[in-house]
């Protein structure tokens, strides 16, 4: 799989560090219009505060990555995002997050009417037991388009945007479970985006698959930015420098006197400033591979 | 590293001792299990077949006419005559109307138990009833509705559909139980998958997680009804004795292959006791081709599980 060139910008943070080889995407040019505002927000899962005080912004058609140990809450604030907390009992969220400006948690704001716009892609593949077919014309579906000939040219669409359409085309009939990890995930993807969101998020989209259906999800990432917001939680570095604009470093605060854990948002900025010249201390343990 | 006395071979072989007899003992006491478990099936079936095989004819198996007890010597032109076609007009008939009322009724329980009710006291109570009334004995189910529907209609009481509600609260617990358990375990990934499309609880629970669940639904639901079918207990107080055909389940007492063996094989008359083991052939056959029909369905629900 070519990459598309890039700068490769060769660094070392310093020189008594492991060295870290990235290929650092250039410098974004000035961030677009603002699509999430995170101001001060915590989340709780019953009595566990598992985020404190983020407040982050994320732009239009970037890619944003939320990186950062287990339990640091970097999933926990993407599933804020499009709501998905609501789904856990117990689940609470303090603070302000709009999403163009309107505040996702109001009351009277409803969860569907939110996820349609912000759709999200799994760590696990997660195809419905149905046709390849159905899987992509599932969300058209529950948004009332009906016409065969409507839906056929939704799939095609999605299907082509998830770079799968070629694989896929003979046997649209088959199941979904019967594609491949790779596939199933750009599946996946291609089913988020036939709803035509605003937002797409992703967590940890590519962890579950092996190198070569990471590269073809990746290069998916990339293509998709030009349409879509993204923003993507990983455990993989190199990956956060390979598709994503700016990166937010999240880490886990260990207060030993109460003996509580809890995620921070330590620092965001652009991809290249934190894998290069990161501010804080403990991101530069974390992208120099010291910690985490 | 272990050290082996020849540098050369790794010894790949099962240790032998300890470790292989307990296998061997395993095996032996599945083996013997497994015998234990299919000499006494394979009795009942053979017998049955041997018994009421001679029985089974076209028109022993469509004559709408139940002839009475006799003793052959006595009436032997009465012999050969009449057949069991009322009461396997009145098994298909009950089970059916019981099916209607339990099915629909026991798999919106077991949604209701599994997607919407969580932890709250009332789906607690209902899960907790649902398994109490697994346990009670199908003669109970029989006697709660003589109590609370046939003696309050009197002579008019005892029907076919007084037969069905009898069953119809033998099945519901099945139907629940078992459709709760294949409705739990529809992978949450699933549910979110859909979610995260935009869709409302209802849609999820109608689109994704009952067609996920539907095969497992099906295949209990088809075992609920092969069990009601045999059920003598709930039928003998509820649907009255009838010699002949009756079509209409809403009036008129009725019959059903069940209750039929009840009363024939308690005969003293040899032709009785054969006409009870051919009834008896023709309801096993009946459950056989319920399962069969629970694997097609199984199978053509699961087409796209893999």
């Amino acid at each position: 799989m070519e990459q598309p060139e890039q700068d490769v910008v060769e660094q070392t943070v310093s020189a008594n560090l492991p060295r870290l080889e990235t290929r650092v995407q250039p410098p974004s040019t000035v961030p677009g219009n603002t699509i999430f505002e995170v101001r001060n927000v915590s989340i709780w899962y019953g009595s566990f505060k598992a985020v404190t005080d983020v407040s982050l912004p994320i732009y239009e058609n970037e890619v944003t990555a939320f990186i950062g140990s287990s339990g640091s809450g970097k999933s926990t604030v993407l599933r804020a995002f499009n709501r998905m907390n609501d789904l856990v009992p117990g689940a609470r969220v303090d603070g302000e997050m709009t999403y163009r400006g309107a505040d996702l948690y109001a009351r009277g704001v409803s969860a569907t009417a939110v996820r349609r716009r912000i759709g999200m892609v799994f760590q696990k593949p997660n195809p419905f037991p149905k046709s390849i077919y159905d899987n992509v014309a599932y969300g058209p579906r529950i948004n009332g388009i009906r016409g065969k000939a409507q839906l056929d040219e939704i799939v095609e669409k999605s299907l082509r945007g998830a770079a799968l359409w070629d694989e896929v085309k003979n046997r649209l009939k088959q199941s979904g479970l019967a594609l491949s990890g790779g596939q199933a995930q750009r599946l996946c993807i291609a089913r988020t985006i036939a709803v035509e969101p605003d937002v797409v998020l992703m967590d940890e989209p590519a962890s579950a698959l092996d190198p070569i259906a990471t590269l073809a999800v990746e290069d998916l990432i990339r293509e998709l930015k030009q349409n879509y917001t993204i923003v993507i939680v990983t455990h993989n570095m190199q990956q956060a420098t390979r598709v994503s604009d700016r990166t937010a470093f999240f880490s886990v605060l260990t207060d030993s006197k109460n003996d509580t854990r809890t995620g921070i948002l330590v620092e965001h900025g652009s991809t290249q400033k934190i894998f290069e010249d990161p501010q804080d201390s403990r991101t530069q343990a974390y992208v120099t591979g010291r910690i985490g | 590293m272990a050290v082996t006395t020849d540098p050369g071979v790794v010894d790949l072989r099962d240790p032998s001792g300890w470790r292989q007899a307990k296998n061997r003992l395993a095996v032996g006491a599945m083996w013997f299990a497994f015998i234990c478990l299919v000499v006494p099936l394979g009795f009942v079936l053979v017998g049955v077949i041997v018994k009421g095989a001679s029985k089974i004819d076209w028109s022993f198996l469509t004559s709408s006419t139940i002839p009475p007890p006799t003793l052959p010597p006595l009436l032997a032109k009465i012999e050969g005559t009449g057949g069991i076609g009322a009461a396997i007009v009145g098994t298909l008939e009950i089970t059916a109307f019981a099916s209607v009322i339990a099915i629909p009724l026991g798999i919106l329980g077991a949604v209701y138990l599994n997607e919407y009710g969580g932890n709250r006291p009332l789906a607690r109570l209902l899960s907790f009833l649902s398994d109490v009334m697994t346990g009670v004995p199908s003669i109970v189910m029989g006697l709660f509705i003589f109590t609370v529907w046939v003696i309050p209609h009197g002579l008019t009481g005892l029907s076919g559909m007084a037969g069905s509600f009898a069953l119809a609260c033998l099945m519901l617990p099945i139907v629940i139980r078992s459709s709760y358990e294949m409705l739990r375990l529809v992978p949450d990934s699933l549910r979110q998958g859909s979610y995260a499309l935009g869709a409302s609880k209802a849609r999820v629970t109608l689109t994704v997680v009952l067609p996920a669940a539907a095969g497992g639904i099906v295949s209990g639901a088809l075992l609920a009804v092969a069990r009601a079918a045999g059920e003598t207990a709930p039928l003998l107080f509820t649907i009255g004795v009838v010699t002949a055909t009756n079509g209409n389940l809403f009036s008129g007492p009725n019959t059903a292959l069940s209750t039929l063996i009840f009363s024939e094989v308690l005969q003293p008359y040899p032709n009785a006791v054969a006409f009870g083991w051919g009834a008896a052939l023709t309801l096993i056959a009946i459950a056989f081709i319920l399962m069969i029909a629970a694997r097609l369905v199984t199978a053509r629900f699961q087409r796209y599980s893999r």
